[in-house]
């Protein structure tokens, strides 16, 4: 296997001193000079029509210094997909959630911001509001959007093979039902931003963003700026789990705000806004029926799923078609078929979060898999090893697994939890679960169609030499791209880690389509790796040259020029680099030539050293409708085992131990893998446990805090025994690929398998409340007292 | 009408004309520029303004700053000296603790609380001491270790391993 100097190590991340001593830059944490403050007027009503709007009282108010509704903000029509553009930054005609916004201020305090807010008078008329899938699809039902019939935001139908015919092959049948609940991102940065327009007109958006890219086209867009004149940067971002993977109406408010003033307009959202702008993990209901042979075959899948979306289409007509295209992997299987829809009402708009579309799915079909196991008599992963993929095999969706270490990720769950020892051996009340899954390292196609590279990258040496500058677009958000990049970086330039400085997340550095669909570490590495050999190769080229050999016999390593053997004369270009640093104290003694010396040579032959990377996936998929959702370069696999208590007499759930195997390829940093998969961990078993957003019945969020919204304490997060199997991904860089959703995916069905283990129950409804239990473990014991 | 405080930050002693209705996290952010501290929901869910007040933990949010006159308060830009890391932020550094960073200034002030308290807490004691301060992107893990290997790793009751314990 190949060394590595700097990547698959354990280096701590270049992030984390900062972060640890509270000097990382947030956004809220910036002050400009003559900064004013931004606050929204956003609807009281779930679904009405705007009659009037009375800006005078609020203009009016001393400190106030702009005013803005649709007659400033405009009309064009902007989204997350060019295929369902369905906001504007301002309700125009009518409010569609408690919470649409209508109009801003910008004043010369938060106070005064927000006093001016309450002056603003709006006449409404109240239109009859659905808040449930099935009262928006009733006949009759008052509609959201005009153009949307029945209110269906989307839908999709899609057939591989034969499934009718694959299910009248079978032996075994199972049809289960499977609903979630709608849950919220949470994570701990509310939504922030700042915006500046300056004398030259030139627009600069500093926001807690994951996608600065998207976010500078879609305000160049909806305010018809030239995108040269918008820039959009992110400082550090305190998380987004995909629901900051979008232009906001805020940051498009702040934006006008701040052309209209001509001064820095800052706004955040409280929490209760972060809850009312949503966008987070829509609320699924499944219907899946599974057809297998006797010997544990897995014949066909037919699969119906209605997605409770929201009063925008936010992510949902992406959501729509992973929830189909991501479910039949990790196993072989040739009859697959989806019926989709996404479904308007009047609640905040829901959109991606962690394991997209997929991961309610998943908790449906692995619950299957285990009771056609149990039926007929098979071990769990005896059943899903008969099944699975294999490193080069393609989904009937087209789905090509090029590296796929799925296999090694339940055996080292088995061996791992104790899984032999353990299954079928412990006492009541205790349960053991297992569970696989997979997910995209990077989705195949940016949102809006184009040829675009979905990453670029410039690696510049400083002139002095020995220090490389790395520049990205690119999101860090937390999850450790800034690192990952850096060592990737170092490691293809032979040079230690601390001799590469970074700077991310600025659109002036280039396109990165930015963190979403676990794609930056394959997407900006190949970028990166490319631009590092580019600045690389110019510096040999130079020292090849001057010392008359060949450049295929000189490399650099660990800061240190090697040649190949016999090591040429290099005195001269030493004497000439000393020359040039007469009084330093720092010059090189070594018996080899230092990259230090050998790109300041360079610089002096060639001028500034700068390489440039790009990356895009080869084409992929297939040729159907929809076939383009769910193709990656790439895709990360996971088993885990869940081990859990059930109390038989109150229903209470608690989760003692998980086993996670995660194939990220090659791991760039172990440390930062592992968070990811406990971090995903976590939040696998928030959702499955206690994470429900409820609403009252006229659509406002009533668990709008952390306190009553219940993600995961230090005091439920059970162990987890986090196991990173690497695999050689042929199309990542360095053989590296994804980690950060596809870790998430077994972990509800892990849980729901354990509890059947424990207790003898299935459950088809999250979150596990002791109540839902407890009630399904009487259910349970009536029908066995029967 | 604003009143006068006198306080002790980070071992300065500043005295302060406050608005009564200004908090402590407020004061400590947008006054005197202390941004260490963050703000993630201004109702004391989650923990992030954590900073230590006269020796307890408490959420900055929740205190308005006039309460403050005479204390003695320590935020997360007192704890590293100028020698470079706190021990306690050099293990949430090594151990890979901290991924966003958003809830670590706060989570390491609740850890440095709990150490000042307890010189060997248990993994019970450890996992009470940050359970106010909430954190989405890590599943806590490299929390629990990071505090645990400033602990002696003599205590039994401490599973997460001692000072010795290699990442």
């Amino acid at each position: 296997m190949k060394k590595f100097d700097v990547i698959s190590s354990r280096a701590s991340r270049i992030d984390s001193p900062d972060k640890a001593t509270g000097k990382a830059v947030f956004v809220d944490d910036i002050c400009m000079p003559g900064m004013l403050f931004g606050a929204l007027l956003q609807s009281p009503h779930a679904h009405a029509k705007i009659i009037s709007i009375d800006t005078s009282k609020a203009e009016k108010l001393n400190g106030v210094k702009a005013v803005i509704t649709s007659k400033e903000a405009g009309n064009i029509k902007y989204g997350v997909s060019p295929a369902r553009y369905d906001e504007t930054i301002f309700a125009i005609d009518k409010v569609r959630y408690v919470g649409d916004e209508i109009a801003a201020v910008a004043a010369v305090s938060l106070d005064i911001a927000q006093q001016a807010v309450r002056l603003i008078q709006v006449e409404y008329e109240l239109l009859p509001a659905v808040f449930t899938v099935e009262d928006a699809m009733k006949e009759g039902a008052p509609q959201l959007h005009e153009n949307f019939a029945g209110n269906l935001s989307a839908e999709v139908h899609q057939e591989f093979g034969n499934v009718e015919e694959g299910l009248k092959q079978s032996d075994i049948v199972k049809t289960t039902m499977m609903k979630s609940k709608r849950q919220d991102g949470a994570f701990i940065e509310m939504q922030g931003c700042i915006a500046e327009y300056d004398n030259r007109n030139i627009l600069t958006l500093t926001s807690s963003t994951q996608v600065p890219h998207y976010v500078q086209r879609t305000i160049a867009m909806v305010l018809g700026l030239d995108i040269g004149k918008v820039r959009v940067k992110k400082p550090y971002v305190g998380a987004g789990f995909g629901i900051k993977a979008a232009a906001n109406p805020m940051e498009l408010a702040c934006c006008v705000l701040a052309m209209q003033t001509k001064k820095p307009v800052k706004m955040n959202y409280t929490r209760e806004q972060v809850f009312m702008y949503g966008r987070a993990r829509h609320q699924f209901s499944h219907k899946i029926t599974t057809g297998a042979k006797k010997d544990g075959t897995i014949m066909a899948l037919k699969h119906e799923c209605y997605l409770d979306g929201g009063a925008y289409t936010s992510f949902g007509i992406a959501t729509v078609y992973y929830t189909g295209s991501l479910l039949g992997g990790p196993y072989k299987l040739k009859n697959m078929s989806y019926d989709g829809y996404r479904v308007y009402n009047n609640k905040p708009a829901c959109g991606a979060q962690r394991g997209h579309g997929a991961v309610i799915a998943r908790a449906c079909f692995e619950q299957q898999l285990d009771m056609i196991a149990e039926e007929i008599g098979m071990d769990p992963l005896t059943l899903r090893i008969k099944n699975m993929m294999n490193t080069g095999d393609t989904t009937c969706n087209d789905l090509n697994m090029s590296s796929f270490g799925m296999s090694e990720c339940i055996e080292a769950v088995r061996k791992g939890s104790g899984w032999d020892k353990k299954k079928g051996n412990l006492p009541k009340g205790k349960g053991i679960g297992m569970a696989c899954g997979f997910f995209v390292s990077g989705a195949g196609y940016p949102i809006y169609r184009s040829d675009t590279f979905h990453g670029t990258v410039i690696v510049k040496l400083t002139e002095d030499g020995g220090t490389a500058l790395v520049y990205t677009a690119s999101a860090e958000i937390g999850q450790g791209s800034d690192t990952a990049f850096a060592m990737i970086a170092a490691e293809t330039l032979g040079i230690p880690l601390e001799n590469v400085r970074l700077a991310s997340g600025d659109t002036d550095m280039g396109v990165d389509l930015g963190a979403y669909s676990s794609r930056q570490t394959l997407m900006t590495g190949h970028a990166t790796k490319e631009a590092a050999e580019h600045a690389k190769q110019q510096v040999l080229e130079v020292i090849a040259n001057q010392l008359d050999i060949p450049v295929q016999n000189i490399d650099v390593k660990k800061g240190f020029i090697e040649f190949a053997d016999p090591v040429p004369d290099f005195s001269n270009l030493r004497t000439r680099y000393i020359k040039e640093h007469r009084g330093w104290t720092d010059n090189p003694d070594f018996e080899k030539l230092t990259f230090k010396e050998a790109s300041r040579i360079a610089f002096l032959e060639k001028g500034s050293i700068v390489g440039t990377g790009k990356y895009k996936p080869h084409s992929l998929g297939g040729k159907f409708k929809g076939a383009a959702v769910g193709t990656s370069p790439a895709y990360g696999c996971s088993a885990q085992v869940a081990e859990v208590t059930v109390d038989m007499e109150t229903g209470q759930v608690s989760i003692d131990h998980i086993t996670d195997a995660h194939d990220c390829g090659k791991a760039i940093n172990m440390t930062s893998v592992e968070g990811q998969m406990e971090g995903s961990v976590s939040m696998g078993i928030g959702e499955a446990m206690h994470e429900e957003v409820i609403f009252d019945d006229k659509g406002c969020v009533l668990n709008n805090d952390l306190a009553e919204y219940k993600m995961v304490t230090s005091m439920d997060m059970p162990t987890v025994n986090a196991i990173v199997v690497e695999s050689d991904e042929p199309n990542g860089p360095y053989g590296a690929k994804e980690v950060g959703e596809g870790a998430i995916m077994p972990t509800i069905p892990a849980i729901l398998n354990a509890i059947y283990d424990a207790a003898g129950v299935r459950m088809f409804e999250l979150p596990l409340t002791p109540e839902r239990v407890y009630h399904a473990i009487q259910a349970y014991k009536e029908k066995l007292s029967a | 009408m604003k009143r006068i405080i006198s306080v002790s930050i980070n071992n300065e002693i500043h005295e302060l004309a406050v608005e009564p209705n200004k908090t402590l996290a407020d004061l400590l952010r947008y006054d005197l520029g202390l941004t260490g501290t963050k703000k993630g929901c201004d109702t004391g869910d989650c923990g992030a303004c954590t900073v230590i007040l006269n020796g307890d933990a408490v959420n900055s949010c929740l205190v308005l700053a006039v309460q403050t006159d005479g204390a003695t308060v320590e935020t997360i830009e007192g704890l590293s000296n100028g020698d470079g890391l706190h021990p306690i932020q050099a293990a949430f550094v090594e151990h890979g603790a901290i991924q966003c960073g958003f809830c670590s200034p706060g989570m390491i002030m609740s850890a440095k609380n709990i150490l000042d308290k307890h010189q060997n807490p248990s993994d019970q004691e450890i996992r009470q001491g940050i359970s106010g301060n909430l954190c989405r992107c890590t599943g806590y893990q490299k929390i629990f270790k990071a505090i645990s290997s400033q602990c002696s790793d003599t205590n039994p009751g401490n599973n997460y391993g001692g000072l010795h314990e290699k990442i």
